[in-house]
């Protein structure tokens, strides 16, 4: 229904890669299988039509191009690169199986994909894994709207599957930027947050049952549509968040809430970080059931995303286009005289205690959704400006914002941050620092743009950064997952016992290790 | 000194303008229309806000004055329409309309009646410039303003992308078949606006405290001297035909066969 879709995940072949080939990326595996043009007829059996399921460059008459294969290899962000020549794109649960089974027994590395819209490496292949991809998977199997849940095939894209309950009245409890690419299966493997988690909590809630297929090709079918199952350990739950390290998620059957049918959006300028914690309890207090999201960016997020695309066209405020601070809130229900109410008497306090010093509030649907540009089009923005190193951290809210003065300050003392940046002083490659995020569920996003890739920039933040979050009892990663990135720095938020268990997980589920290696949980 | 202000004043006051911003509530731009189960109207249960085209006269007029505080004297909204139309009211005077007129009517009124209830405030009220959407998003009819100016007997310059108004004098460039045309012409006069006017402001939290505090007018149907009684019953609405996938093929030869099996080359 939001006018909402961000194109800012199609890739561009124009794209110029600058990788980070100086990071310690780990070796590859020796204990994998290297594939070779004689193993091909032998997958290729394995699918109902070969020229559409298996890509690959090998062999004598290749089906893909190396160009073909970039967007499998390469993540959006350009960050990571892969060397994979196999891609796999299965189209049924049966085939998944039959793919892993034959890998296993081959010992031949996998990496399940999704939308490959992943912010941490996770999705793309490192040296030569095969990528199984589950964009041909992408079907409504089932929806029952009395009881409110929908089973899907796991490839079925985020936006199209909204765009499916949006017809039946109903909403998928989940919205994030990469909606229009990536796929459900992908949203669970890593338990993304997004933008509607505030109002419908996370996906640990959400999702009441997965089909998941074993890395030695066993099917796991819990694919039920109940609210309630005590019956033993909740299996599914060990796949939400896992990143794809034990399993192949193929198919989700998730809860849909009823569609709100009134939906309000507000953007406010305040002059201190102090007062957005003020405006946050207020909405919760004021708006209670109805408030469902609350979001936040900073004046060098504001200036990013105002430099580019459709936010650029125009000023938001008359009187606060120069705060440090802005937040925006939404409002869904059922009834829009009592939303209108609520809203207005919360918006009324906010102005006159001095909460804020100017918003605007959409008058309709086109205007809530060039609103909501304003803090979804900064990823977008950030990429367009340069290179974007992304941590995703959960902090006490009042706590948040600190960081993004601390790492400022860092970057600053190391003459790394250009002076055209908010705290900058020299010549350095960071263009800026900015930081916006979830307030409602304690998540910032600190953002760092950059010239290029830079060891020396990375040696500043890493693993300083982590220390700074670990100090104030957070999370490294709030919702983008760990990845190939975070892997190494995972203990700042695990203790020990819990990383044996991760493992001993991993061992038990995968002997093999063949599922997403060099990820998430790796060996010590 | 006194008197010389005075007369300034009054010197002033001969070019003043007010202006009238006709708006209607639609069906909101956004929202995916569909034909009502009886076939002869579309689902009005769905969110409705402003007309496009009339957010953009609204904008116009509060830019008016923005540019010369001295010649806009006034600025009115009004619609006719439903209870729920005051919301689309209470908008206009949040951008910054000063006052407002409310018709109420249940039933989506004809061009001619509106152009004539229009008509009707003008002569009451004396508008020297009348700044309205160039068509509904709902009818499509884009026949209002035109109308208006016929019954004034006034100029009128429809499809605006630009807008002067200086001396007495309007100056409009329209937006037409090919290119642009610019049109200058004395107050009164009716201007219809374009999509490429402006881009209406949001409406701003202290503005829309302001807006309600500022008056509406309340008018009864049975009040006015126009018959707001439809003349056209609408007999049947359909939807748009389903648009159907595309196709694939291998080869410029089996496009072209394609292309002539289903008669289309």
């Amino acid at each position: 229904m939001l006018a909402r879709s961000l194109k800012q995940f199609s890739r561009s072949s124009r794209l110029s890669l600058q990788l980070r080939g100086y990071a310690a990326n780990p070796d590859r595996n020796s204990q994998f299988a290297r594939l070779s043009e004689q193993d091909l007829p032998s997958l290729a059996s394995i699918f109902s039509s070969p020229d559409t399921s298996l890509l690959t460059t090998l062999g004598e008459k290749p089906t893909a191009t190396s160009d073909d294969l970039e967007p499998f290899n390469v993540d959006w962000m350009g960050k990571y690169k892969g060397q994979s020549s196999i891609i796999v794109k299965p189209k049924t649960t049966e085939e998944v199986s039959k793919v892993l089974k034959w890998c296993n027994e081959r010992k031949v590395a996998v990496v399940p994909q999704g939308g490959n819209t992943g912010l941490v490496g996770g999705s793309v292949p490192l040296h030569d894994e095969v990528v199984l991809s589950l964009s041909s998977m992408n079907s409504v199997r089932h929806f029952d709207p009395l009881s409110g849940y929908v089973s899907v095939d796991s490839g079925i894209v985020l936006e199209n599957l909204d765009n499916f309950l949006a017809q039946k009245g109903h909403i998928v409890p989940l919205d994030l930027g990469a909606k229009g690419s990536c796929q459900i299966g992908g949203n669970v493997a890593t338990n993304a947050g997004g933008l509607r988690m505030l109002r419908y909590g996370s996906l640990h809630g959400n999702v009441l049952g997965l089909e998941v297929v074993l890395p030695d090709g066993r099917i796991i079918n819990g694919m039920k549509g109940l609210k309630k199952d005590n019956t033993g350990i909740d299996l599914k739950q060990l796949f939400i968040g896992s990143e794809g390290v034990l399993g192949v998620i193929t198919g989700v059957t998730l809860s849909t809430p009823v569609r709100p049918s009134a939906t309000n959006v507000a953007v406010f300028a305040l002059p201190d970080y102090e007062s957005v914690q003020s405006a946050f309890s207020s909405a919760r207090r004021d708006l209670g059931e109805i408030l469902s999201a609350f979001e936040f960016f900073d004046a060098a997020s504001y200036k990013l995303v105002r430099s580019h695309g459709h936010a650029a066209e125009r000023k938001t405020f008359e009187d606060g286009e120069d705060a440090p601070f802005f937040c925006l809130v939404e409002t869904s229900g059922s009834n829009k005289d009592h939303d209108d109410e609520k809203l207005g008497a919360f918006l009324e306090q906010l102005m006159e205690s001095g909460i804020v010093n100017d918003g605007v509030l959409a008058q309709d649907e086109t205007q809530i959704g060039q609103l909501w540009s304003l803090r979804e089009g900064i990823p977008e923005a950030a990429g367009k400006a340069g290179r974007v190193y992304k941590y995703d951290l959960s902090l006490p809210v009042e706590k948040m914002y600190s960081l993004v003065h601390e790492i400022r300050q860092k970057l600053s003392e190391k003459n790394l941050l250009a002076a055209e940046a908010e705290g900058g002083n020299g010549s350095g490659p960071v263009k800026t620092v900015f930081g916006f995020g979830h307030l409602g569920d304690g998540n910032l996003h600190i953002n760092i743009v950059a010239d290029a890739y830079k060891k020396e920039i990375e040696e500043v933040v890493e693993p300083y950064i982590y220390e700074l979050v670990a100090k104030h009892n957070g999370s490294i990663s709030a919702e983008h997952g760990l990845g190939l990135m975070k892997a190494p720095y995972v203990s700042y938020s695990q203790d020990s016992p819990s990383l044996d268990l991760m493992r001993t997980l991993k061992k038990t589920l995968d002997p093999n290790g063949i599922l997403n290696p060099y990820k998430c949980v790796t060996a010590e | 000194m006194f008197v010389s202000r005075v007369n300034a004043i009054r010197a002033s006051r001969k070019v003043d303008i007010n202006v009238l911003v006709p708006i209607k509530r639609c069906i909101d731009y956004a929202v995916k229309v569909r034909v009502s189960p009886d076939g002869k109207g579309v689902d009005n249960t769905v969110k409705h806000s402003m007309n496009p085209f009339d957010e953009i006269a609204v904008e116009e007029a509060i830019r008016l004055r923005e540019k010369n505080k001295s010649l806009v004297d006034s600025i009115t909204a009004i619609t006719i329409g439903p209870q729920k139309a005051q919301d689309t009211l209470r908008t206009a005077l949040a951008m910054g309309a000063d006052k407002a007129i409310h018709v109420q009517a249940e039933h989506n009124v004809e061009p001619l009646q509106v152009a004539k209830t229009l008509k009707h405030f003008i002569d009451r009220d004396k508008f020297e410039l009348v700044l309205m959407g160039k068509q509904a998003i709902d009818g499509d009819e884009n026949a209002t303003g035109q109308m208006l100016a016929g019954l004034l007997d006034c100029g009128q310059a429809t499809f605006a992308s630009s807008l002067k108004v200086a001396d007495g004098k309007a100056t409009v460039t329209r937006e037409i078949d090919g290119g642009l045309e610019t049109v200058e012409g004395n107050l009164p006069m009716i201007v219809t606006t374009d999509l490429r006017l402006n881009e209406p402001r949001y409406a701003s939290l202290p503005n829309i405290m302001k807006a309600k505090k500022k008056p509406i007018e309340n008018v009864k149907e049975s009040d006015l001297p126009v018959d707001l009684k439809n003349r056209l019953e609408t007999i049947k609405v359909t939807e748009p035909a389903q648009r159907t996938g595309g196709q694939k093929v291998d080869s410029v030869d089996e496009l072209v066969e394609k292309l002539k099996q289903n008669a289309l080359i």
